[in-house]
């Protein structure tokens, strides 16, 4: 294998305002080698790619990038596609309605002398590349009408037709099958052979990780940890999970004395397909329960199906043909909309409180009355706006809401602020059961800090929550029971007492049991 | 603490809506001189009333579907067809005046509840479900017409649009009964501005300083009574303008104070977080539509009353001017902004500028490019200064 380094990475740091992403990281990859990324949501992966990839351009960060032995400078995408990294993100980016061939060229068309698109060349061309990733369609079928896993294919061809060197991958196998995922690790492994092609592939299936990368480096609060040689015997995912986790519990959690009450809510054989795909299935054959006065935790890294599980629950707002019973305080209930949910006193606050959870454009008083309004301010359909403004001061001095005037347009607010006024909506809601997704993403530690304070605040009450979230700290910190959730599945139950870091992680890693025969090298290893 | 705002302070807080009068008044001002003081003598104000009063309650409803983030291009349509059937029943089958109403009225429902079915329940975007409508009402007056217009209306039907209440209460050369309601208004007015006030600073709102606030008491008192005044000497007082304005209280009441309107502001701000705050998305967007379709066929009441009978081509192009009136007053393309006064306002400013523009003879060509012009760099003014305030909202984000 070559030894040469076709990129480094040296010292780079990148803030946003209020967080640091990254900093000082070294990160560097050999010529011809597939190279594993790990760490924990938020622990910078996407943001070092994202540098790679010229997302985030040249000057907007510090540090060195050098590429192919010379500094590089990428000023936009283009600019480092013309260098040969292509970036795959977790989301594809096909567009539905166009066939494959086109999808293969956009921003990259085949045209004659007189400037239109020739379309024989487009076609040959496209099916050429085509049978480089072992996709056997028609160029000309439209996009959507194919799998996800031939969808991850097209993607690659398309990474092909730009001539690329250093190909990124983002979870690529998170949304693929079995079959589908090792057909396409072992392409990854024929691109090396074949034509030279450096990978570097972030993803949370620590079997993949194992199995495919020829060194690993882990990230964790932006820091790089270690890059592992993966031929070396103690490279083992035991290792990587505490790479990935290993970082000390200071006292950032308000301390609480628990006080476990009756069962409130319990789901039983809970099942979700997704919304679009046939027979996928995002959540699968789910129980779980929570107590008044409990905080539930619910661990699992993004796109474990924690979300989808939620949102299914909540006046089945994500998934089709849900199935299952819910629960509340023993008797059996019917969430089919969200008015029914809140009937029944479950809310949910949303993990993108933006896009979900306010009204950017209207005030502080409006967006917490928002989820109450017909319940319990309006007498014969007409608003109290007294009561309302009433009710507005009184969760900004309780909730500490940090604005001039529950008039000020919350798109105005910081992140911490934002959250908390979702919160006094749904706590104005009278909720006894709060699912809360994320509940700190994207707000600082002393806004963290009264967000856990709030959670307190309502268990010892008597309301029983549940907290979502990926940061293993933050559910050991403030939760009594911890759920594992991983691929659709709850895969464990620890009360946080016996709960590890380490011991979380794995149950949030495991792939299904039933694993077809050409897994089996994984497991062995592990 | 209560803050007191100063003049400056208020302009630029909420330049979209005070750009909105000063632009009205800066209108009427022009076009008052340019006119020769024509603009502003009894008779021609009475007319502007009369003249664009279905537009101003089109602008009710239409306003109310361009907060909930739709536009329906079909209330021209309906103006006709509501007036033709309203025709049919009153002047063909000789029922009475009020059974024409009724049967108008009826159009409305029907028609609203049905482009609401598709809209709401089967997820047809408006903007294609009232362009189907579009053409369909307009079909449908044809058939129901027969190609052919149908006059006269009674007397009684054409006093709902072109009558007047006039000496009731006696006056000599004036109507003293027109000048008791426009004094019970500013009353009203003045009471209602004094207890939001009061309510402010009982909340530690920042409000404007008492001087100013008299003033503007005074200013508003002043214009509208000079307004009654100039009615009470001309006709007295039109029907269509106590309608308009039963209407006009009613739906700020509805938009500012009511259930459903605070729904129809959150699913057009941001439709999925009042999806999932327990808004009944699917009926608020019917009852939007049901609404629109009532409107306009009060719309078509006061029209075919006005014009005194029913003819084929009524209300085309309505819509157009209805949206327009709305952008101008301030609604957003985006949803989820604007005001019913702001609606009025926008009207008010297409309507002194085309009656401006007619009396001094200016072609009808030029008229429509003016126009166009004017609903052009409003919206411009809008969009600037949205981006003039996320700048700055960006910039308290990233405290």
């Amino acid at each position: 294998m070559a030894t040469k380094n076709i990129l480094e990475m040296h010292s780079i740091t990148k803030t946003f305002p209020g967080v640091t992403a990254l900093e000082d990281v070294e990160f560097s990859v050999e010529q011809g080698e597939i190279h594993g990324i790990c760490g924990e949501n938020g622990a910078g992966k996407s943001t070092l790619m994202k540098i790679l990839s010229g997302v985030y351009t040249h000057g907007q960060y510090h540090g060195k990038i050098i590429y192919d032995g010379e500094e590089a400078r990428f000023h936009s995408i283009k600019d480092s596609e013309r260098s040969g990294i292509v970036i795959i993100h977790q989301e594809l980016a096909l567009i539905p309605y166009l066939s494959v061939a086109e999808n293969i060229f956009l921003g990259n068309e085949q045209r004659r002398k007189t400037g239109l698109i020739d379309w024989n060349a487009t076609n040959h061309a496209a099916e050429k590349l085509m049978e480089q990733v072992g996709l056997d369609e028609n160029p000309m079928t439209p996009v959507f009408q194919l799998g996800v896993g031939k969808q991850q294919l097209i993607e690659i061809a398309k990474a092909l037709s730009k001539d690329v060197r250093l190909l990124i991958l983002d979870e690529p196998t998170a949304a693929l099958n079995d079959e589908d995922s090792q057909h396409l690790l072992g392409l990854l492994r024929t691109l090396r052979e074949e034509r030279g092609v450096t990978s570097i592939m972030i993803s949370h299936k620590l079997g993949e990780i194992t199995s495919v990368s020829d060194r690993t480096t882990i990230l964790r609060d932006g820091k790089t940890i270690e890059t592992l040689d993966m031929s070396d015997k103690d490279a083992t995912q035991d290792r990587i999970i505490r790479g990935m986790v290993g970082r000390d519990l200071e006292s950032r959690f308000p301390a609480r004395e628990s006080n476990i009450g009756e069962e409130m809510l319990r789901v039983e054989n809970w099942n979700v397909y997704h919304p679009t795909q046939d027979g996928r299935l995002m959540v699968e054959d789910a129980h779980f329960n929570v107590h008044a006065g409990e905080v539930v935790g619910f661990a699992g890294l993004m796109g474990a199906g924690r979300t989808e599980l939620a949102m299914s629950l909540f006046g089945r707002t994500y998934g089709k043909n849900i199935t299952g019973e819910v629960y509340k305080s023993g008797k059996l209930i019917k969430t089919r909309d969200v008015s029914e949910a809140i009937d029944h006193g479950i809310a949910y606050v949303t993990e993108d409180r933006k896009r979900y959870g306010l009204n950017l454009i209207e005030d502080v008083r409006r967006n917490i009355s928002s989820a109450a309004l017909s319940r319990k301010l309006a007498v014969r359909g007409w608003v109290n706006g007294n009561a309302e403004m009433k009710v507005a001061e009184e969760y900004r001095t309780s909730m500490n809401i940090k604005t001039p005037s529950v008039l000020q347009t919350v798109g105005n607010l910081s992140g911490g602020n934002q959250q908390k006024v979702v919160l006094s909506k749904w706590i104005y809601s009278d909720a006894d059961v709060m699912i809360l997704d994320e509940p700190t993403r994207g707000i600082d530690v002393g806004a963290k800090y009264e967000i856990y304070t709030i959670i307190n605040r309502l268990v010892s009450e008597g309301k029983a929550v549940i907290v979502i979230s990926s940061e293993l700290p933050e559910l050991l910190g403030i939760c009594d029971r911890i759920y594992t959730i991983a691929f659709g599945r709850v895969t464990g139950e620890t009360s946080v007492d016996k709960a590890t870091p380490e011991g979380l992680m794995k149950l949030m890693t495991q792939e299904k049991a039933a694993t077809p025969p050409s897994k089996k090298k994984e497991h062995q290893k592990s | 603490m209560t803050a007191i705002m100063n003049l400056k302070e208020l302009l630029t807080r909420n330049a979209r809506q005070s750009g909105i009068y000063i632009a009205f008044v800066a209108i009427v001002v022009f076009f008052a001189i340019l006119t020769d003081g024509t603009l502003l003598t009894p008779g021609n104000l009475t007319n502007i009333v009369l003249q664009y009063s279905y537009i101003l309650i089109l602008a009710i409803g239409m306003v109310i579907v361009i907060i909930g983030g739709h536009i329906d291009l079909s209330v021209g349509s309906l103006v006709a067809l509501s007036g033709a059937v309203s025709a049919v029943v009153v002047v063909q089958e000789g029922f009475p005046w009020w059974a024409g109403v009724l049967a108008a009225l009826a159009v409305g429902v029907i028609a609203g509840a049905w482009q609401g079915f598709w809209v709401a329940f089967v997820g047809i975007p408006a903007f294609i479900t009232s362009l189907a409508g579009m053409l369909l009402f307009r079909g449908l007056t044809l058939l129901v017409l027969d190609n052919i217009s149908l006059s006269p209306f009674p007397s009684a039907y054409s006093e709902i649009a072109a009558g007047f209440q006039n000496g009731l209460l006696g006056g000599s050369g004036y109507d003293v009964f027109t000048l008791v309601i426009f004094a019970i208004a500013v009353v009203g007015y003045t009471f209602n501005a004094w207890r939001s006030r009061q309510g402010r600073i009982a909340y530690q709102q920042s409000v404007e300083a008492i001087g100013l606030f008299i003033a503007r008491i005074v200013v508003v008192g002043v214009v509208v009574m000079a307004f009654g005044w100039q009615l009470a000497n001309s006709r007295g007082l039109p029907n269509v303008l106590i309608i308009l304005a039963v209407l006009i209280i009613a739906y700020t009441l509805i938009t500012t104070r009511s259930v459903f309107g605070r729904h129809v502001y959150a699913l057009g701000g941001n439709l999925t977080a009042a999806m999932l705050s327990g808004v009944k998305v699917r009926w608020v967007n019917f009852g939007i539509m049901l609404n629109m379709g009532v409107l306009a066929s009060v719309a078509g009441i006061v029209y075919s009353s006005r014009s005194n009978g029913a003819q084929p081509a009524a209300g085309e192009m309505f819509e157009l001017d209805a949206i327009a009136a709305c952008f101008i007053g301030g609604a957003a393309v985006t949803g989820g902004v604007g005001r019913v006064t702001g609606a009025m306002v926008g009207g008010l400013i297409m309507a002194v500028m085309s009656n401006g523009m007619q009396l001094m003879g200016i072609d009808q060509s030029v008229q429509q490019v003016v126009k166009g012009l004017v609903l052009l760099l409003a919206v411009a003014f809008d969009v600037y200064n949205k981006r003039r305030a996320g700048a700055s909202a960006g910039a308290v984000g990233n405290r």
